[in-house]
């Protein structure tokens, strides 16, 4: 009846597990209660929940990766402390059992569960507004994909209480992975989960290559499109390739150890070396997919706040392409060592060289967007500054490790960790950070509190260099990753200094909640009155903020590169604004329960099929199949917005342009 | 100030582009929808568009597992090879019937222009018919070989072959729940616009799985039967 599942599934006897999955279920019991006690389901379900507006699912992407961000980081400091306690014979608090668990979950989480739903939230929040468009090409599948990844979230979670994590690092490299070597449930709590997030990825993906390429409004043609347009394009072409051969190799594993297949076994001529290739023919796109979305938010950050437009837009958009393409052609440096032998390494050695050097390209472009300019330093900038200052580092790392010579000493050792970590942090996470500050003021009306922005600021890019400087010095001393206990006395100081890291990183992951707390109570002072709080220069600054559900009253017309920019600058010149433009009623796409409701289903199917309960993913599977025949019965997909409705929000608009121009129009 | 009236002022040019399309009025230019400076394509064409780049995520999933296929296919240890296993006759037949199945479901979009319910609805269930077929010989040959000790589990040879192939006949089998769908659909709803986008994308999905079969016909059956 219940497949694999009893009552040993539960971790009774390691507290560690179960006192985390207490402390998590009984929070999150208590917000459930607050929730329904305040009555706010019916206001969760119709605003939330149900809404197919990319800007409440962008920032849902975004609720969901902090979320995950806070757990992964848990994990992190977990190990970091095991490390430093584990020394001269101590055993430390983590049985090996265990810890193997905690670095694969770290992994796992930062990465598809942290770094994904962020940038991907962001771009959906963004590219609609920056484009001049009222939603993305296809909303309901958008609330799809944002429900499939929770879904995924939520059994990676679940293996805290139920079962065990994999125990084979954050990519399950075969054959440790198969059935032989890892009869427990965690593997499959891994794939199931990452499928299942998996698909909602590449429905993400599938949306927003529409959306940009046939969506834009009149007169944004490809060459006006803002730089964070451009390089989500180039992400999101990269997901909608590289997934698949993630979904295809994880489904290959999956058949071996469900199905007695020989894909990647030591025995039946299978192949464990073919699941390093396909997985790493996925995994080096997917950093580019993580660091390309980044990148445009650096190039909006760097031109808006050093008041001049980006610098160099078209190698930009070149050196974009440019890594699109051969961020396919470098996979095999992430496994010199398995011995393809001299030519080959030779030449992923040289590819890998290359790619650095249309990074290098954007590096010299945001640096002259600076120079010259009127640089502002408020948070996001602080971040953009620090991105350019501790990526270059990393990106210097990663060209020393992509020496195949060099690599065979340092291949597997600390100083890789702190290379990824360096250029993922110093990249992706600064990125996700400067455009959280950025673009909040725009989701919610009001800005985040300036002094504790640079706070967080300051505080994560201490504990971030005292953290991987001794990774850094560790993995050169011969310190290999994934160590539960450390026996070489020598590298003890270092580790020591990086636990003190982490909780200055500690403290700066408490100083943004403190800014989030403050901005909030104090969101009347902080007030976004015009819509436009960085005096930014693409189309998403022209809404009022909050924008309006329907986003533009009118569909911009775009005359020129910067869309918004020409028509403030114009507004300013001639001291009014534009005529007021005819309003019409607009179409929008209804809500829909399609996407939670096919979570559900998608998170019991993976539930069932993880214990091996067969009638249960049966019943998953129906369900789901029903949830899209309903969705596709629908008689009425869209609503109308009345006249007065758009009206009335785009006079609300114009009056405050129109007070903002009047009071500082003459100096600006 | 507003974002709607932008008429008149010429675009200015910081990314020193040069020739910034300098016409004033509305900057619908000379492009169509969908491309360059056209605005938003229609909604056919953003749905169908969609669609064909969902297909070519699909077709990597194929090539991944061509790709093991490929490294994996004389890994047969010590079992049957491809010709000692595959009955080129019944593949054969299986590729008239597929290959025919695309022929009625174009008819059927022919019949779905002309607005002809009954026509489409007849092509559409001579293609459900044949993709039937189809599937029952797939699902014939697999019983016959485990039966024959030749499951996926007896070489890495085979677990690659039932992969590639199966996974054909799963987008088959889930094209064919679609196709019902779709009929049931077609038959209360009548030809509305979102109905005739969606037979649009099952059309391009059918295809697309014939354009596959090809290549297991011809890197799975042919190559494999002269291993």
């Amino acid at each position: 009846m219940l497949g694999k599942l009893d009552w040993s599934a539960i971790p009774f006897d390691e507290p560690i597990p179960l006192v985390a999955a207490l402390v998590i279920v009984i929070a999150g019991l208590g917000v459930l209660a607050w929730v329904t006690v305040k009555g706010f389901w019916p206001y969760l379900w119709r605003e939330w929940i149900t809404s197919v507006d990319h800007k409440r699912i962008g920032i849902m992407y975004i609720i969901l990766s902090l979320l995950m961000l806070i757990r992964g980081f848990v994990d992190a400091i977990m190990m970091r402390t095991q490390q430093a306690m584990a020394t001269g014979g101590a055993a430390g608090y983590l049985p090996p059992d265990h810890y193997d668990q905690i670095f694969s979950a770290h992994g796992t989480i930062m990465i598809f569960f942290g770094a994904m739903p962020f940038v991907i939230g962001l771009m959906n929040f963004v590219l609609p507004l920056q484009l001049g468009v009222r939603d993305v090409a296809f909303p309901t599948l958008n609330s799809v994909s944002f429900w499939l990844t929770a879904s995924g979230a939520l059994l990676v979670n679940l293996s805290l209480v139920i079962g065990e994590f994999a125990r084979t690092g954050w990519l399950p490299f075969a054959p440790l992975s198969e059935i032989e070597y890892s009869p427990g449930v965690g593997v499959d709590y891994y794939l199931w989960a990452i499928q299942i997030s998996g698909v909602g990825t590449v429905l993400s993906g599938v949306n927003l290559v529409t959306t940009i390429l046939k969506m834009r409004a009149p007169g944004m043609s490809y060459l006006r499109m803002p730089m964070f347009c451009w390089t989500a394009l180039g992400a999101n072409m990269l997901i909608v390739a590289a997934f698949p051969i993630l979904t295809a190799t994880l489904a290959m594993l999956t058949l071996d150890r469900y199905l007695g297949f020989h894909f990647f076994t030591n025995t039946g001529g299978g192949n464990p070396m073919m699941f390093v290739n396909l997985i790493w023919a996925w995994g080096h796109p997917e950093v580019y997919i993580l660091i390309l979305p980044a990148f445009g938010i650096f190039s909006e950050v760097f031109s808006t706040f050093s008041s001049k437009p980006l610098f160099g837009y078209r190698s930009m958009v070149a050196a974009t392409l440019f890594i699109v393409v051969v961020s396919f052609t470098v996979w095999l440096h992430h496994f010199y060592t398995m011995g393809a032998g001299a030519d080959v390494n030779a030449a992923f050695g040289i590819a890998t060289s290359v790619i650095a050097v249309g990074t290098g390209v954007k590096i010299y472009n945001w640096l002259f967007t600076m120079y010259g300019g009127r640089v502002r330093f408020d948070t996001p900038m602080l971040w953009a500054i620090g991105f350019v200052l501790t990526f270059t580092v990393g990106g210097m790392t990663g060209v020393l490790l992509a020496i195949p010579p060099a690599d065979f000493m340092l291949h597997n050792s600390l100083f890789l960790v702190a290379h990824f970590h360096n250029v993922i942090i110093g990249g992706v996470l600064f990125g996700a950070f400067a455009g959280l500050t950025y673009w909040f003021p725009k989701a919610f009306g009001f800005r985040l509190h300036e002094g504790w922005g640079k706070t967080a600021f300051w505080l994560t890019l201490a504990g971030f260099v005292l953290v991987f400087v001794p990774l850094y010095i560790l993995g050169l001393q011969g310190m290999t990753r994934r160590l539960q206990r450390v026996t070489v006395e020598a590298w003890v100081p270092w580790l020591d200094v990086a636990v003190f890291g982490v909780f200055v990183m500690a403290l700066g992951v408490a100083a943004q909640i403190t800014q989030l707390v403050v901005s909030i109570r104090r969101r009347h002072e902080l007030r976004d009155e015009t819509g436009d709080p960085w005096d930014g220069r693409s189309l998403e600054w022209a809404t009022p903020s909050p924008p309006p559900h329907f986003n533009f009253a009118v569909q911009p017309h775009v005359e020129g590169e910067e869309a918004y920019w020409d028509i403030k600058q114009r507004a300013i010149e001639e001291q009014r604004l534009g005529d007021e433009p005819h309003y019409e009623p607009i179409e929008m796409p209804r809500n829909s329960p399609t996407g939670v409701v096919s979570a559900f289903f998608a998170t019991l199917i993976g539930f069932a099929l993880i214990w091996h309960i067969w009638w249960l993913a049966i019943v998953g599977f129906i369900g789901a199949y029903a949830t899209f025949v309903v969705f596709a019965w629908r008689d009425e997909t869209e609503y109308e917005v009345s006249v007065e409705e758009v009206a009335e929000a785009d006079r609300a608009r114009r009056a405050a342009r129109q007070a903002w121009l009047e009071a500082h129009g003459q100096t600006a | 100030m507003s974002a709607t009236t932008a008429s008149g002022f010429p675009g200015h040019d910081p990314y020193r582009l040069g020739g910034s399309h300098g016409h004033g009025g509305h900057g619908h230019g000379h492009s169509a929808t969908g491309h360059g400076e056209g605005g938003q394509a229609s909604k056919l064409v953003t749905v169908a568009y969609g669609f064909w780049i969902f297909l070519l995520s699909d077709i990597i999933i194929f090539a991944t597992f061509f790709a093991g296929y490929a490294v994996l296919s004389h890994e047969t240890a010590g079992g049957p090879t491809g010709s000692e296993l595959f009955d080129l006759n019944r593949v054969g037949i299986q590729t008239f019937l597929l290959l025919t199945s695309s022929f009625t479901c174009g008819l059927g979009s022919l019949a779905t222009y002309r607005r002809d319910m009954a026509w489409t609805q007849i092509w559409l269930f001579a293609t459900g018919l044949l993709g039937a077929a189809f599937l029952f010989l797939e699902v014939q040959e697999f019983v016959q070989m485990v039966e024959e000790g030749a499951g996926p589990s007896r070489s890495a040879f085979l677990s690659a072959f039932y992969a590639v192939v199966g996974c054909h006949g799963l987008h088959v089998s889930a094209g064919l729940l679609w196709l019902g769908t779709m009929m049931a659909q077609l038959f209360f709803k009548g030809f509305r616009p979102d109905i005739e986008r969606r037979l649009l994308c099952f059309n391009l999905f059918w295809h697309a799985l014939d354009i596959v079969w090809i290549a297991v016909f011809t890197i799975v059956y042919l190559l494999g039967a002269n291993q």
